[in-house]
């Protein structure tokens, strides 16, 4: 069985009556890619707010590499090996494509913001960053458009961008919201082929709506509608699950 | 202390503590539905101050005075929001900042202009200048209670108009969502123009109920554009029911700080907004 | 990028002129002391003063976003720290009053700080302003601290040290060319600091810091040290001024003072502290000018600050930088 990086159990997450993610359960195992699945406001997106720390849950666990990370901040999550990209494109727009993914390369050295010789150095010259930034960068596709600002470049580089970010943090852990959202066709494919590669030394979960990518890519597949898990398993079980099919499947094709 | 003083002081934390809600109310409204930050808010209350001084020195009357100080408050305000601040709701809250700053020096100028710079006095109206007997030796003027209670009467006004009223109604749906509350045909930029105009009316009133018992002074603005903002952030930013329980609890806090520990005077306040941020960083009743 | 030369080149010849004009001016500045005028040099060294305030307020709005409408509360805790600390009957030495009162201005920001970074977005702003009204009313409300009249700084700081009489501050030539120093080592290492790793953290967190704390920064500790930083130097602009002023009272500390500051700071562009400083100089002169115009100044000054927010939102700075390459991205 492949190593369990991700464990969440039972999570829940309440807005006053309404419960958003409803007592869900995923795991992600390295070489494994988790796709979920489901119609708009199922609670995907609060789903991997919980996971990354950015919303806590009402109640559940979650257990990252070890540790449990249940409502902890996400820059400690992030520190704890999870790195997370976003479907509305979150990057820093007036900084290059460097610079973006070198910020987020640089928040893996061990710094304290009080150092005042962290105040005098030059940030281009961490050597460890630096590789580091190169890597992802490279993974990303993005080597030969390093030195252009973020904001300029087109759709599908912004995309490929919020990739390199995450990766550069070095993660063990990926969690990818939609991250083929708003891509035409060539672009998709590199991303997917991207994704293959990544998954040997990675745990992945995948939110996405492009079936054909999911298909292609799912080692396991969780469908949720209105907060809830209503069947998860392999693609081939899912897909044959009736209460799937009436409730979702059947409405896309 | 005894039961008269702890009476007399108590008034006095309720009286001050409703004219901060006047004041709070507008500015977390206009925050929390256009999310524009408005550093002369306090200007409004001095230049409501000013026009009931000089209204009063005209017409005799402060009822006269209120009512057409009211009428002067509300256009003022629509003009404003129309000419000026509707362009800055996208804005950056520093360009907000700095646009108001400018205000607050146009608004004093103006006002030393038409009024001069001198500290002034407004009568209380003879029919309630007068004083409840408590004790064979103490005794509380009516004038305050009354205040009070058209500063209840104007909170109760304000809950029914936000939460009984279709245009409250409007105004919370604005708030919610710009872009579906235009597009369900409602005239966002109408309820715009009636939320400052309201905003910046109930300031003025404050200045003008208030005048007979606080001088009339030019710094009178910035002192109580603080006091405003403390009871802001206490409350929550856009919460009309926090920024009453944020005013009332200043109003107790800064009147029995004063009186109980005169060495701290006038940091009890701070204090008290120091131990809410720790705990609810947002405010108490955050929306 | 293309070279400096190059960019030069493409600007409108009106700009070419202003800028080398500038340049001039820039070099010409060091030269001043010589035309002998005493009122020059106390006013051209209060600007200086003030621009170093204002790259100290520089580092939080600008560069790191946070915007603090109470910045002058630090200011005001250095100038008073002098007054304090000076004997009734000696000069204090500047070597360890200089750096006492700027400390103590960061252990303050240090400590309202902590409070206040934990807020975001316009309550941070009305925080700022809420705390830098309490120290106001600290030192207004209590006699033993001075009181609404302030206090008087009995001697300048003396810079003897070991017998070696050194530079003589009473001398307003000296004091000009030291707080010239001062500004310019304040300006070496704040933009030294803009670039090295903990600046381009600040920079980022001013951008997205909701990303930030995703990648895994802890922002909180960043920004903290960004406010303590930037109190510490607004305490070095405040020794300056308790020290050629000779005197200190609350308003240095309110609220005009920290909503100077920002105007400074706006009027000049954000974020390269080269704008501080051309808009601490641009602030003080069109507000001198606007005083010997007319009792009715305020109006003047709030109508130029209104037209600038209108017109020129990244300031003076900015509108240069539109006329030189108007396809920027906004």
């Amino acid at each position: 069985m492949n190593e369990l990086l991700l464990s969440a159990r039972n999570l829940t997450k309440r807005f006053g009556g309404l419960a958003a993610v409803n007592d869900v359960s995923v795991d992600l195992h390295r070489d494994r890619i988790h796709a979920v699945i489901g119609p708009n406001g199922a609670g995907k997106s609060t789903l991997t707010n919980l996971l990354s720390g950015d919303l806590p849950p009402t109640s559940g666990r979650i257990t990252l590499n070890g540790v449990e990370t249940a409502g902890k901040s996400p820059e400690k999550i992030s520190r704890l090996g999870l790195g997370r990209s976003y479907q509305k494109t979150n990057i820093f727009l007036p900084f290059t494509v460097w610079d973006n993914v070198r910020l987020a390369a640089q928040s893996r050295e061990r710094h304290v913001p009080w150092n005042p010789l962290r105040w005098v150095s030059s940030a281009s010259a961490m050597g460890a960053v630096n590789e580091r930034c190169e890597r992802a960068v490279e993974l990303a596709g993005l080597s030969n458009r390093a030195s252009v600002v973020a904001g300029t470049t087109s759709h599908g580089e912004q995309r490929q961008l919020e990739i390199a970010m995450t990766l550069a943090t070095e993660p063990t852990v990926l969690l990818l919201d939609e991250p083929l959202a708003g891509m035409g066709q060539a672009e998709a494919e590199s991303m997917v082929a991207l994704l293959l590669r990544l998954k040997k030394d990675h745990a992945i979960m995948l939110v996405e709506h492009d079936m054909d990518a999911v298909f292609t890519l799912a080692d396991q597949l969780t469908v949720m509608v209105n907060g809830q898990v209503i069947a998860s398993g392999t693609p081939a079980d899912v897909r044959g699950d009736a209460g799937v099919q009436a409730a979702y499947l059947g409405e896309e094709h | 202390m005894d039961f008269a003083n702890f009476l007399i002081q108590l008034l006095n934390s309720l009286q001050y503590g409703l004219l901060l809600f006047m004041l709070a109310a507008g500015l977390t409204l206009i925050f929390g539905i256009m999310g524009v930050v408005n550093l002369a808010h306090g200007s409004f209350y001095m230049l409501g101050a000013y026009l009931a001084w000089f209204l009063v020195g005209q017409f005799d009357s402060l009822v006269l005075a209120i009512v057409l100080g009211t009428v002067i408050a509300v256009a003022l305000g629509w003009l404003l929001e129309w000419s000026l601040f509707r362009h800055f709701y996208h804005r950056d809250h520093l360009d907000q900042v700095l646009l108001t700053f400018g205000l607050i020096y146009i608004f004093e100028e103006v006002r030393s202009i038409l009024w001069g710079d001198d500290v002034h006095a407004v009568q209380v109206p003879e029919v309630l200048n007068w004083s409840i007997p408590l004790t064979e030796n103490l005794s509380y003027p009516i004038y305050r209670l009354v205040m009070s209670g058209v500063c209840i009467a104007l909170a109760l006004g304000l809950y029914l108009l936000i939460s009984k009223t279709r245009l409250g109604m409007k105004i919370r749906a604005g708030a919610f969502n710009r872009e579906m509350t235009e597009s369900l045909g409602i005239n966002i930029r109408l309820i715009h123009g009636v939320v400052f105009a309201l905003g910046v009316a109930l300031a003025a009133i404050a200045g003008m109920i208030a005048s007979p018992i606080a001088s009339v002074y030019p710094g009178m603005g910035s002192s109580v554009l603080i006091m405003c903002f403390v009871v802001v952030v206490i409350g929550g930013i856009g919460s009309v029911r926090g920024a009453l329980v944020a005013a009332l609890l200043v109003g107790l806090v800064d009147t029995f700080g004063k009186v109980l520990v005169p060495q701290i005077a006038g940091m009890a306040v701070y204090m008290l907004m120091a131990a809410v941020l720790l705990y609810k960083p947002e405010g108490l009743f955050k929306q | 990028m293309s070279s400096p030369k190059a960019q030069l080149e493409k600007l409108p010849r009106s700009i070419q002129a202003i800028l080398v004009l500038g340049a001039i001016a820039l070099a010409a500045f060091p030269l001043i002391p010589v035309t002998g005028s005493d009122f020059y040099l106390q006013m051209l060294s209060q600007m200086m003063i003030l621009a170093i305030f204002a790259m100290s307020l520089d580092l939080l709005q600008g560069v790191t976003g946070l915007v603090s409408l109470g910045h002058a509360a630090y200011f005001g805790l250095a100038g008073y720290a002098l007054a304090f600390l000076t004997p009734a009957d000696t000069p204090i030495s500047l070597w360890w009053a200089l750096p006492a009162s700027a400390l103590g201005a960061g252990l303050a920001a240090l400590v309202i700080g902590f409070f206040l970074v934990r807020t975001h977005g316009i309550y941070f702003i009305m925080v700022t302003m809420a705390f830098a009204q309490m120290v106001f009313f600290l030192f207004f409300d209590n006699k033993a601290l001075g009181g609404s009249d302030g206090v008087y700084v009995n001697f300048r700081p003396t810079a003897s040290v070991f017998g070696w009489s050194g530079i003589d501050l009473e001398n307003k030539t000296t004091f000009f060319y030291f707080t010239l120093l001062l500004l310019v080592l304040v300006y070496a290492f704040l933009r030294r600091l803009l670039f090295s790793p903990f600046g381009r953290v600040l920079a980022g967190i001013r951008v997205n810091e909701h990303r930030m704390r995703a990648v895994g920064f802890g922002t909180f500790g960043y920004k903290l040290t960004a406010f303590t930083l930037a109190g510490a130097l607004a305490g070095v602009a405040g020794f300056l001024w308790a020290a050629q002023t000779g005197y200190v009272n609350p308003e240095l500390m309110g609220f005009h003072m920290s909503a100077h500051a920002i105007m400074m700071v706006i009027l000049g562009g954000m974020g390269n502290f080269a704008g501080a400083i051309v808009g601490a100089f641009a602030f003080e002169y069109v507000m001198h000018f606007f005083k010997d115009l007319t009792k009715h100044w305020q109006l003047l000054m709030g109508t130029f600050i209104v037209l600038v927010v209108v017109l020129a939102p990244r300031g003076l700075l900015g509108l240069v930088q539109r006329f030189a390459s108007p396809k920027e991205r906004p």
